[in-house]
């Protein structure tokens, strides 16, 4: 059951991305396209499990004073297998993900998850948690994506879903969701959405304005 | 000498580290409250950037990329995977130099920009600068060029949010908007905003 917990509570509950605001930077950059994404949450996940199982194999080895020396250069290493298999066999795909893929290193998803997770946690844990924060990533990615490419360009993974209106069809597409800024909206809003479900996710304000007495409506 | 001002300005404003490219993206949400917390973090961004893109350039230039030992009788060898492994070496390396040096010799400016160095080693906007530096081939004048403004770019981007946010502190925004939600819609004004000025060209 608790392992069943690792697996799933990522997915919302605990999402890296809209909870902790973690490995914000990928997920916001390379969206704009489904396939990218999809490639990036292999990626990253595959990242994820290699570098906490690592991490957990010998978290009884590790002085705690290069603990973080040595988290990173195990996950550089893990990053740079990646890349250059990306690179290697899948040229396209390493081209539009430019450098994001090499920042897999400063995520701190991966980092995050091996100090809080593998640093205390056997391998079996640490393994299911790897998954867990990697599917809960890829969940974002591909909303996100889907989001963006089909409203963006009326393509889902290439294909041509909407027919657009400079081909005769009745899509007019907006171009915007294909640039930066909408990438930050709908990323806000669907932090929005999941913390109306989930309210226990609020932030308090820094300051609330102060009650009126005896329970009048503000104009 | 327009070169330097072309990389300069380019990279502060056109292709804004944290606003076009989406890099230093947690700290840049997470430390944005207060304009003057923010001062500091950029300052160290700059610095930061400032050292690392050059130091790196020299390395992967005359070291690591193919044909880089010839001088050493070694053409042949391509050293150009082991790029990322240094470049993060490099600036965990640096940071902690940098810490030092100024504990030693500058007090007043370590207790302001102390608590921020060490997190930059994870911060992505440092690495991302050596990694577009390496594939859009910049010669050293360059690298100077783009460190120094990918790090202004940075650093006025997350002030500009955090003067925002302190005048959001009164507004009434919805409860689940609250906090990271409100941010995020921020920052996307900000980044359409920045969009606005991609249309110049020096």
């Amino acid at each position: 059951m608790a392992l069943n917990r690792s697996l799933t509570a990522p997915l919302i509950d605990k999402n890296p991305i809209t909870l902790h605001v973690l490995g914000i930077c990928s997920a916001l950059a390379i969206t704009n396209s489904l396939m990218s994404s999809l490639v990036m949450s292999v990626a990253l996940t595959i990242v994820l499990i290699f570098s906490n199982m690592a991490i957990s194999l010998v978290r009884h080895h590790l002085p705690s004073s290069v603990r973080l020396i040595v988290q990173i250069t195990i996950i550089a290493s893990a990053v740079t297998v990646i890349d250059q298999f990306l690179k290697a066999y899948m040229p396209d795909a390493a081209r539009t993900l430019s450098v994001y893929v090499a920042l897999i290193v400063t995520n701190c998803i991966v980092l995050g998850r091996a100090e809080a997770c593998a640093m205390s946690n056997d391998v079996k844990t640490s393994i299911l948690d790897a998954l867990g924060n990697g599917f809960g990533y890829s969940l974002v990615l591909i909303v996100v994506a889907t989001i963006r490419e089909l409203l963006g360009a009326g393509t889902l993974l290439g294909y041509q879903l909407f027919e657009l209106a400079q081909n005769g069809g009745w899509f007019q597409e907006n171009q915007l969701f294909l640039l930066a800024p909408s990438a930050f909206f709908i990323i806000g809003f669907l932090i929005w959405l999941i913390r109306t479900f989930k309210t226990e996710q609020n932030e308090q304000p820094d300051f609330r304005p102060m009650a009126l007495p005896t329970g009048e409506k503000r104009p | 000498m327009s070169e330097f001002f072309d990389v300069f300005l380019r990279s502060v404003f056109i292709e804004n580290l944290a606003l076009a490219y989406f890099l230093g993206m947690c700290t840049f949400l997470a430390v944005s409250k207060q304009v003057k917390t923010t001062l500091g973090l950029g300052v160290a961004v700059i610095v930061v950037e400032t050292l690392s893109v050059p130091i790196n350039n020299l390395i992967y230039n005359h070291l690591l990329r193919q044909g880089a030992l010839d001088w050493a009788g070694l053409a042949e060898l391509d050293f150009a995977f082991l790029g990322l492994l240094t470049q993060i070496a490099v600036i965990a390396a640096m940071i902690q130099l940098l810490e030092i040096i100024l504990d030693r010799f500058f007090p007043a400016l370590y207790e302001t920009l102390g608590i921020f160095l060490p997190l930059l080693t994870v911060n992505c906007a440092i690495l991302g600068a050596s990694l577009f530096m390496v594939q859009r081939d910049y010669g050293f004048v360059e690298s100077v060029a783009y460190g120094l403004g990918a790090g202004v770019g940075w650093a006025l981007a997350i002030i500009a949010l955090a003067g925002l946010r302190e005048k959001m502190r009164y507004s009434d925004i919805p409860d689940g908007l609250q906090g990271l939600g409100i941010t995020f819609v921020t920052t996307g004004l900000l980044s359409l905003a920045f969009m606005g000025i991609s249309g110049i060209i020096w």
